[in-house]
């Protein structure tokens, strides 16, 4: 309006000669296109601030205005899912292209709610608060594209986390009325409890064709290498419970076991560990005291003695985590949340995300035959070795398994880093916990090399108007035989070099003496470099050190003329 | 003028019109559309809904307290159906392979005694005498783990001259064949033409498979072992050393990407080679093919044939390949092909273009750091990647290719060490390596997990780690004579060794035949002093890993070493910033002796040097585990026969390890030479009064004895051979304290000691 009316005003100095009648038309003619054109330009560059504000509003109410979806009976039934699958036969990798960022692009279904023709839904639980998080933590990532033409990677918004809830047929009905289902190419489900009564399978028993599964609790017979993505069960404790890091060290009890639903078989094994070990074992249950429910599952017992838990974890330096019914124990997490080292249990188990983290700096892993001999196996391994497992162990949780969004984004990552393997992430980026990476030297040149003299050197002489010594120095420097190639650095904006024969150029206000270094002021200037510069690093990166290289017959006592290097040090 | 004006600004409004329906035109129907859908709560192209209703968690709290029908099925049943049901291409290490017979006697191999008859190829025979040279050879099948047939299977390929007939019968009819458990079977070629499938045409039961060119398809993940498919020529042990000798910076060589091969016209693995013309530009990539191979090319011949060859032998090979920064690995009628060993050792980064290839020992090797896995199906973006790819990864990369070279495929040898330490691994699952220390130098083979899981604990990964090694060492003196006087020399060196700060104990080792000396006889030290008396008295037993050894560092001493306390200070804060490397006093030199064609052994006074002796040294005590456990028999014997070599052979080893010269520091005393007459340059013998090896001792004696020196050169000779090549590196450099004999005051310097004559 404001704009409007300044035009209004200087309306007369622009269309000086128009009639009035006109100059109204044409000056409302003017406004309205402004206007228009400013809405449109509001429209074009700020439309996502504009709808979204709209949109939380209207978006936040609930998940029950999700569009009702009836799957008739004779609907589609994926297939079972293809044990042979892999990137290069079940991916199609053209819908991923070339991309300068090396990122793929994953679209995430709207949440709809499938029911039978009879009204039931697939699952019993809907949309869990976990598969909320993980697919809201997507959509906020910079994997996230709202455009299905250019995605990559597909998420369906159908809640498989956990299997129980789930009819299975029919969950597989809906995977296949998705509209870019296509065979499940590049769909990607998340599931953390595989499997049902009696027998638990390893991987989602729900036909899925092609569609990678990412799966918490795999076995080496379910899991196709390279293809799906091992993750671990999140554990709601790693939300619930702060836990500060411990530094590494020994602990109270050497062993703890703390999950409740251990078969009695390993019971017994335990048990009798616990009669030979006495207090280095600590055996814990339930409570039988207590009632169900969350303050049951916070305590741990025994022999009445009531423990907290997850905080008791932090008093062991090795925590069992053995198979249950599935491979997969949401155990895990705690555990390494607690900093203490896990000790799995789980023949066949594949690791959570085993493709890219080094299980075995951060845990001990027995064959469940031999948790007998546990006790000595673990009272080989040294001091050292168990302080960086607890770090590790601690470091994999935070930046692995703290959160659906840590889980969800690692297994993108994961994918990602399939897809484009020569931008993938390095095993001291997914291993090596912050402390590491500061406190670590790795040198560009690593390979241990002794070159040949055969290429010789380059050398780069710096100055600035001291010609003088310039010219002693490459002098000197010219007479070296692995010379390659001599560069000077002419560092006066004031003057130009001198050109011609350098040799016979003479300086007459050069001055022989260096100096620089015999100036105070030169000297304080160069510790305060030292101090920015160690800042900036974060870290004093020079080392000390008291030794000097010299020839081998330095200054020994021997004729001088068989020595290789006889002028050094004979200044 | 007015009438122009008006039609001005009427023009001027008309194209605002268009304009603001351009610009609105095209987005509002869209706008309008998600109003549409959002009626219905249907809004594809939003980011996920925060919603605001509580939603189930997915588990509930008590949930897996009560998981009750896990306690009605015995785990230990559950373990006996898994490895009764899952066989064949289900075979994985649990349920296929029988642990129990790797541990009564530790991972030992067996290979079937050699029947009469049975021809035997010599890639195969290279392979089994590997294994019989190993340290985990046996020859009792009732020891063994792991066993490996006689009958060669490298080449199942029908049409092959090498293939073995009626394979089937031979392998049923062995009596300790038991359905192939814990049978290894190495394989090169596998099926024929046309299809060239993965069958070995025989029945492999429940063995494991040690494969080129296998397939993720048929790979068994953990159980079988992905080889690299490797020549006829392919040396049995040592190998050619990697082509880089030196980086340059920028990295970029002449072409950016080549390749040179067969085209094949029809079948299978035919598409990716027939497109390669696409990619070649005749410039910095140059892919070349020919037509030209078996019988009936022309038969097949196609359009672009003769341009192709006339294109294709324009080009040197192996120019190529020394000249480019990326190599391409398209795969051939099998996936691997022998251009990624070529590739690997000329330090080409190879570009793998072989879908569905597990990669060779993919199991435990990163192939990232130093491959770039291509796809076949995006063939026309590989110049575009390699070329995205930045000069740090490549100067990376290439230098990796170096180091995998060197440290598994350069001979046959490594590729089967590496293949039975991968096995290894499996067997003793917790003491077994991290993914580090296969991929960082020195590589696994030099890495023995049964020495320590923890990484800390080897010499090599201080700077990844971050980690300085302990501020201590342990002095091992290795006495050989019997304590008859106070003022021998090995207790002026008890004492002055144990003056030293960074001193935690002293070992005695006593391999004197004479009875240990009484207690009170050694002189009072403010370290503990521990007597080791050796049981056989061999040298050897001087680097035997003794649980005493606590510290990282061992200073390995000779009982009639003269040394001071600040020279051993000294050497101990150099030896803190080389922990891999050898660190002494005397220095030896080796040189090739062309007349006699063979590795010579000098002590003179030369410019440069290749070992310290280890009558005075310090090195990480990993060393004397990789001695005592890495070494073979043959050489350690020899070692404890002559009572002597001992300290060449360590320095081997650590120079074979390290790839590096050991350091030599600077020391008080001038070591005269005992050799005299045998070599070089004479000494005069007033100028270096002072000896190192004080005359009198029995070792001084054995010093002098001119059999000494020749059984070194032979000692040199047989080394060498074991490893295959000369692993010792000359160096011209002698670290000395930063003053040492600089014009300033003794009073400034800290290791003045060390000056003063």
């Amino acid at each position: 309006m404001y704009a409007t009316g300044k035009y209004t005003s200087r309306g007369p100095a622009l269309i000086p000669r128009m009639k009035t009648k006109h100059r109204i038309y044409y000056i409302t003619l003017f406004s309205v296109v402004l206007l228009g054109l400013i809405a449109t330009g509001m429209f074009q560059f700020w439309p996502h601030s504009i709808e979204s504000t709209a949109d939380w509003t209207i978006e936040k109410r609930s998940v029950h205005d999700a569009p009702l979806i009836h799957l008739p009976v004779s609907s589609p039934i994926p297939e079972r899912g293809d044990l042979s699958c892999r990137m290069h036969t079940c991916f199609d990798v053209y819908r991923c292209g070339y991309n300068p960022k090396n990122r793929i692009k994953v679209y995430i279904y709207p949440l709809q709610k499938f029911v039978d023709e009879l009204g039931v839904p697939i699952s019993s639980t809907g949309l869990s608060r976990e598969y909320n998080d993980l697919l809201s933590a997507i959509s906020d990532s910079d994997f996230y594209t709202d455009d299905v033409t250019r995605a990559c990677l597909f998420i369906p918004s159908i809640d498989v986390l956990n299997q129980n809830s789930l009819r299975i047929r029919e969950t597989a009905q809906a995977f296949a009325m998705l509209p870019r289902w296509d065979k499940g190419m590049n769909h990607l489900l998340f599931n953390m409890l595989p499997g049902g009564p009696p027998d638990y399978n390893t991987a989602l028993d729900v036909p899925r064709d092609r569609a990678l599964l990412a799966g918490g609790g795999f076995s080496t017979w379910t899991y196709r290498q390279g293809y799906d993505v091992s993750i671990p069960v999140y554990s709601p404790l790693s939300a619930d419970v702060e836990l500060p890091e411990r530094q590494p060290g020994p602990r109270r009890y050497f062993i703890l076991s703390s999950q409740t639903a251990i078969h009695r078989e390993y019971r017994g094994e335990l048990e009798r560990l616990k009669e030979e070990n006495g207090e280095a074992l600590l055996l814990l249950d339930k409570c039988t005291n207590l009632s169900q429910g969350a303050a049951s599952a916070r305590k741990r017992c025994y022999k009445g003695q009531v423990y907290d838990y997850p905080q008791i974890l932090q008093e062991s330096s090795f925590c069992v985590v053995l198979r249950g019914a599935r491979l997969g124990q949401a155990a895990l997490s705690d555990v390494l949340q607690a900093g203490c080292v896990p000790i799995i249990l789980a023949d066949s188990y594949i690791l959570p995300f085993s493709e890219v983290l080094d299980w075995k700096r951060a845990s001990v892993v027995i064959p469940e035959e031999k948790l007998s001999e546990m006790y000595s196996i673990l009272k080989s391994i040294p001091h050292r070795q168990v302080e960086e497992m607890q770090r590790q162990a601690r470091w994999f949780w935070e930046a692995y398994f703290s959160s659906m969004k840590a889980i969800g984004l690692t297994t993108l990552q994961i994918i990602n880093d399939r897809i484009y393997p020569y931008a993938a992430r390095t095993y001291e980026q997914w291993n090596n916990p912050p402390v590491v990476k500061w406190a670590s030297v790795n040198s560009p040149l690593f390979l241990p090399l002794i070159p040949p003299r055969a290429p010789g050197f380059t050398a780069v002489v710096l100055t600035y108007d001291r010609v003088e010594s310039l010219f002693r120095v490459i002098t000197e420097i010219s007479k070296v035989p692995s010379l390659a190639k001599l560069l000077v650095v002419w560092n006066n904006q004031n003057k130009s070099p001198p050109e011609g024969n350098l040799k016979k150029f003479k300086c007459p206000e050069c001055t022989a003496i260096d100096g620089l270094s015999l100036d105070q002021t030169h000297m304080v200037e160069r510790s305060e470099c030292i101090n920015k510069f160690a800042s900036v690093f974060g870290t004093m990166p020079l080392k000390v050190v008291e030794h000097r290289a010299d020839p081998v017959l330095y200054k020994d006592d021997f004729p001088e003329k068989l020595k290789s290097f006889p002028n050094i040090g004979s200044l | 003028m007015q009438a122009k004006k008006r039609y001005l600004i009427l023009l001027s409004a008309g194209a605002s019109l268009v304009l603001l329906f351009y610009l609105g035109g095209v987005e509002l129907p869209a706008a309008r559309s998600r109003h549409d859908r959002s009626r219905h709560g249907y809004r594809p192209d939003q980011p996920w809904p925060h919603f605001s209703d509580p939603l189930q968690p997915l588990l509930a709290w008590d949930h897996t307290d009560t998981e009750e029908y896990n306690l009605h099925v015995s785990p230990r049943q559950k373990r006996d159906v898994n490895t009764s049901v899952y066989k064949g291409k289900r075979c994985r290490m649990d349920s296929c392979f029988d642990f129990g017979l790797c541990q009564r006697n530790g991972f030992k191999v067996y290979v079937y005694p050699q029947q009469k008859g049975e021809k035997i190829s010599e890639s195969y025979q290279n392979i089994l005498s590997t294994i019989e040279g190993s340290r985990f050879y046996t020859s009792d099948p009732g020891q063994a783990c792991l066993f490996v047939l006689s009958l060669d299977t490298l080449d199942r390929d029908q049409l092959s001259p090498q293939y073995v007939h009626n394979l089937k019968t031979k392998i049923q009819n062995l009596p300790l064949w038991n359905d192939g458990r814990n049978h290894l079977i190495f394989n090169l070629y596998s099926g024929t033409w046309p299809d060239y499938t993965e069958d070995l045409g025989f029945d492999i039961g429940q063995a494991m498979l040690a494969k080129a060119s296998i397939s993720t398809e048929n790979f068994r993940a953990n159980f079988d072992v992905s080889i690299p498919l490797f020549s006829k020529e392919h040396p049995r042990t040592g190998g050619d050393r990697g082509f880089l000798k030196y980086n340059s910076i920028p990295p970029f060589r002449k072409y950016m990407l080549v390749f040179k091969g067969k085209r094949y016209l029809t079948g299978i693995g035919s598409d990716t080679r027939n497109a390669l013309y696409h990619v070649h530009n005749a410039e910095d990539v140059v892919l070349l093919t020919t037509c030209k191979h078996g019988k009936d090319w022309q038969k097949h011949k196609d359009a672009r044939c003769d341009k192709d060859n006339a294109e294709y032998d324009k080009y040197d090979y192996k120019e190529m390949l020394h000249n480019s920064t990326f190599c391409l690995v398209p795969r051939g009628r099998r996936l691997g092909s022998f251009r990624f060993l070529e590739a690997l050792q000329a330090a080409c980064v190879p570009v793998m273009l072989s879908n569905g290839w597990a990669l060779p020992f993919s199991e435990i090797i990163d192939w990232n750091t130093a491959a770039v896995i291509g796809d076949e199906r995006l063939l026309l973006q590989i110049p575009t990647t390699v070329r995205s790819i930045h000069q740090d990864k490549i100067l990376s990369l290439r230098q990796q290719t170096q180091f995998l070279w060197e440290a598994y495929f350069s001979s046959v040898e490594k590729i089967v060490l590496t293949t039975l330490e991968i096995i290894q691994d499996r067997v003793q699952e917790h003491g077994s390596r991290s993914s580090l220390m296969w991929n960082s130098h020195p590589g696994g083979l030099f890495t023995l997990p049964q020495y320590s899981a923890y990484l800390g604990d080897f010499p090599f990964f201080y700077a990844t780690l971050g980690i300085k090694p302990l501020p201590k060492f342990t002095a091992v003196i290795h006495a050989v004579s019997p304590l008859v006087s106070q003022s021998q020399p090995i207790l002026k060196l008890l004492v002055s060794v144990g003056k030293s700060q960074y001193c935690a104990q002293i070992v005695v080792l006593w391999n004197c035949d004479k009875p240990l000396p009484a207690k009170h006889r050694w002189p009072a030290t403010s370290v503990p002093v521990i007597v080791i008396e050796g049981e056989n008295k061999v040298m050897s037993s001087r680097f035997l890993p003794y649980d005493t050894i606590v510290t990282d560092a061992v200073l390995s001493l000779d009982e009639d070493t003269v040394l001071s306390t600040t020279e051993v200070d000294f050497a101990f804060t150099v030896w803190q910033s080389f922990p891999e490397r050898i660190v002494g006093y005397p220095a030896r030199s080796h040189f090739w002796d062309s007349n006699k064609e063979r590795w010579g052994y000098t002590s003179k006074w030369t410019n440069d040097y290749s070992m310290v002796l280890t009558g005075a040294a310090i090195y990480h005590r990993y060393y004397h585990h990789l001695y005592t456990n890495y070494l073979p028999t043959s050489l350690k014997s020899m070692v404890d026969q002559l009572a002597n070599c001992e300290d060449i052979l360590m320095n081997f080893l650590v120079s074979a390890v390290t790839k590096l010269p050991p350091i030599k520091v600077t020391q008080k005393k001038q070591y005269k030479e005992t050799m005299m007459g045998q070599v070089g340059v004479s000494i005069n013998l007033k100028t270096f009064p002072n000896l190192l090896f004080s005359s009198g001792s029995s070792r001084a004696s054995r010093w002098a004895d001119p059999d000494h020196f020749a059984q070194r050169q032979t000692c040199m000779n047989k080394f060498a051979s074991w490893f295959g090549a000369m692993p010792l590196v000359h160096s011209q450099m002698r670290l000395d304290p930063v003053l040492f004999k600089d014009q300033v005051s003794i009073l400034r310097k800290k290791y003045r000691d060390i000056e003063r004559l």
